[in-house]
């Protein structure tokens, strides 16, 4: 009786259990609900995927209205894919909320940090999910209102300015959007994502076509931090709680890149965005000059969450470059590394959390003879800084070689070459800090304080899971390479 | 004269400029966010002058009525000003605290001790 | 202003008037113009007079703290569950055809209930607004400087 319901389900568990949580108010009472709720979305996603994989995409109608006119929950490969990326991801970090959010957040907004933590997942699960350009809209404005308020939570009053500094940018990134929705709006007459890719395809010479596909790239390119308009990020997170970072590193802008996806490829056509717009040639140049300047950046950051939101911007540059490649096989390593970033940052920005819950900072002069003092924290951040820079038997390696792969399929060795150069980049920033982790000599006194396992034990999960995907790619690259082609319309 | 037809779409090309412009270039949060909500009032408009339909009326449905001016549009931006009002709110809300916290809301004055840190 | 003999008598003679139009806004939503959203605003536009004339502490004391929170979250659990009842009831998630003995009764039965969920968010949450701004309570976020 429920399976029908999956995909109303797996938005609507997390979106009603957020004023639950309002109403139960217990920061211990929350925590245990809005875990209890993230591994049921997990499983729902963990389902839908395996129907999709089976039986083909699975159309939803929301109040039993019929699309074009009602509004529809579509789950294909593309995004059954993504909602198991953001759920998974969901439901381990929020495992490991408790022990920091007690520490890094104030008491009596602890069961607001779930609350909004349960609405920027149903926001994010539900932008991927959706089959209407407006209501991608509403769910994207969900999860960005939800995780300006989660990076404010923190005490420490540059929060607080970073979370400005993102309200504004999201903002204008969702209402260029929104205009980039009207302006089609006005040329189709429809919002449903399947029926607009019908229809536009009838009206590509029109200028307000053209004029939305400019607002939509400039709002979408906003929310992902593709490199021009990142300034939000870095400090956003750098300055969020632990353990949202690790969420938003892992899972915010993966969904953006999603929307990117489904917005250029299946409402505009692979044709319309990478022939009649300029579109492909773009996405690598910003993507090139991402991955240079934000491991550049990374580099002489003191900061080790600045570094590695830093390295962010430029690991969404690979996954830029791999859309921009305009190719299937570039597209698999785009979305491969989609799923692979998630599980390396979502892991790294975990080290940060259990670092910091110990030692009270994550600037690098802290870290002097970490690796001593917390080997087993040391050691998952040797792991997912390794599958960071790419090395083989990571999961890091795999996207990388797929990139590469997709570079040389079209004749461009040097863009080959670049990303190589680029992953040595990576090594500096990495080594920087294993080097002081391990070689440094600890102050004095200092004991070995091991990070609880409550923290240890998720971040560990997602660090094993960068080298179980590393060496069996079956299961990611089969999935991937479908998703891939479907929305280059090859093949299924 | 064919542009003066256009007006309305004059009139919300002005203010989403107006509004963007004094987002980017206003240093004082609070107006920062006076520039946001403009920005976002120009989108309304967009959304609202396409649901005319000339000659039509209100969607009611009523005998001897045949033209009627396309709800949609006003519907979903009922929803977008729902949005704009909880993204001003929140706004305001950091504003507040961030005067709490750093005893000024001028740009400038914040970013002086982020760069000591 | 509550030594505004003036506003005072006004106010008290509009704000029933407020909240009654703002019933009706609410109840007459299905056959004209309206609905919960206005509705919402206009109860809590009242309550907002009411604030502003009579001080902060007798607004909390018609309506404390608890209650707009309760209001906030029942009001989208109301929204939400009336969909789920559609899931319980063999339709789809929102479908409100099965709440009543035919398909366009149970649509108006179910927009009815959804709408006052929607009122009853949108009225407590203006409300949470205002108070939340206007008595800024500052022992609730300790800044770590």
């Amino acid at each position: 009786m429920i399976s029908p319901h999956l995909p109303a389900l797996q938005i609507v568990l997390p979106l009603l259990s957020a004023p639950v949580c309002v109403l139960l108010r217990r920061s211990i009472l929350t925590y245990a609900v809005t875990v209890a709720i993230c591994w049921l979305t997990f499983a729902i996603a963990v389902l839908l995927l395996q129907q999709v994989l089976a039986s083909g995409p699975i159309s939803y109608r929301l109040g039993g209205w019929a699309p074009p006119w009602g509004i529809e929950y579509r789950v294909d490969t593309v995004n059954a894919y993504v909602l198991l990326i953001v759920s998974a991801i969901g439901a381990i970090v929020i495992t490991a909320a408790r022990p920091t959010v007690e520490r890094e957040v104030g008491e009596d907004v602890q069961y607001l940090f779930y609350t909004c933590a349960l609405l920027c997942l149903a926001g994010m699960l539900g932008v991927t999910i959706t089959g209407d350009a407006f209501n991608l809209f509403v769910f994207l404005e969900i999860s960005s209102l939800s995780s300006y308020v989660l990076v404010s939570l923190r005490r420490d009053r540059r929060a607080l300015t970073a979370a400005f500094h993102y309200l504004i940018f999201g903002t204008i990134g969702a209402t260029f959007y929104l205009i980039g929705v009207g302006l089609l709006y006005q040329a189709t007459g429809t919002l449903n994502i399947a029926d607009l890719a019908v229809r536009v395809a009838g009206v590509t010479d029109s200028q307000s076509v053209r004029a939305a596909f400019a607002f939509m790239v400039v709002g979408i390119a906003i929310k992902a931090a593709v490199f021009p308009v990142h300034i939000w990020l870095p400090n956003a997170y750098a300055y969020a709680p632990s353990i949202v970072s690790a969420l938003l590193a892992a899972t915010a802008t993966k969904v953006a890149i999603y929307v990117l996806l489904r917005v250029f490829l299946t409402i505009f056509g692979p044709v319309f965005a990478f022939s009649t717009m300029p579109l492909g040639e773009m996405l690598v140049a910003l993507a090139v000059v991402a991955m240079f300047v934000g491991s550049a950046v990374a580099i002489f950051q003191e900061d080790v969450k600045r570094m590695l939101a830093y390295s962010s911007v430029a690991q969404i540059g690979y996954m830029i470059l791999g859309i921009g490649l305009a190719t299937s096989l570039g597209l698999t390593g785009g979305i491969l590394h989609l799923f692979n970033h998630a599980v390396i940052k979502g892991g790294l920005f975990l080290v940060m959390a259990c670092v910091f819950y110990r030692i009270g900072s994550v600037q690098l002069v802290d870290f002097a003879g970490l690796g001593r003092r917390m080997p087993w924290t040391m050691a998952a951040f040797v792991v997912g800084g390794l599958s960071l820079i790419g090395v083989p038997l990571t999961t890091g390696f795999v996207s990388k070689w797929y990139l590469i792969l997709g570079a040389l399929d079209k004749g461009w060795w040097w863009l080959a070459v670049l990303i190589l150069l680029s992953s040595l980049l990576a090594v500096i920033y990495v080594w920087r800090v294993v080097e002081v982790a391990y070689f440094r000599a600890p102050p004095e006194a200092a004991t070995r304080l091991e990070a609880p396992v409550s923290l240890l034990v998720p971040t560990w999960v997602l660090i094993a899971a960068n080298i179980y995907f590393g060496i069996d790619t079956r299961v990611s690259v089969g999935v991937a390479k479908r998703a891939a082609e479907a929305l280059m319309g090859v093949g299924a | 004269m064919e542009w003066a037809g256009l007006y309305n779409y004059w009139i919300v090309i002005f203010l989403m400029m107006a509004g963007l412009y004094v987002v980017i270039a206003s240093g004082n949060l609070i107006k920062k966010m006076v520039g946001l909500n403009i920005f976002q009032a120009s989108v309304f408009l967009l959304y609202i002058t396409m649901g005319k339909v000339q000659g039509g009326t209100a969607p009611i449905i009523e005998e001897g009525i045949r033209v009627y001016s396309n709800p949609l549009p006003h519907v979903l931006i009922l929803t977008a000003i729902v949005v704009g009002v909880a993204t001003t709110a929140l706004g305001l809300a950091i504003i507040v605290r961030i005067n709490e916290a750093f005893g000024s809301i001028e740009e400038d004055d914040l970013e002086k001790p982020e760069e000591a840190s | 202003m509550s030594h505004h003999l003036i506003v005072r008598v006004v106010s008290k003679l509009l704000i029933p008037f407020i909240l009654l139009f703002a019933l009706y806004v609410q109840f007459h939503g299905d056959f004209g113009p309206g609905g919960g959203f206005q509705a919402g605003v206009i109860f809590a536009s009242a309550f907002i007079l009411y604030a502003l004339v009579f001080g902060l502490d007798n607004a909390r004391r018609v309506l404390p703290e608890w209650v707009t929170r309760a209001g906030i979250a029942l009001g989208v659990l109301i929204y939400g569950g009336t969909g789920v009842v559609g899931i319980l009831l063999g339709h789809n998630y929102l479908d409100y055809s099965p709440l009543g003995s035919t398909a366009p009764l149970g649509q108006h039965i179910g927009i009815s209930v959804i709408e006052f969920g929607v009122g009853m968010t949108v009225a407590s949450v203006m409300a949470t607004i205002f108070l939340a701004f206007a008595g800024r309570n500052r022992d609730l976020f300790d800044l770590e400087e």
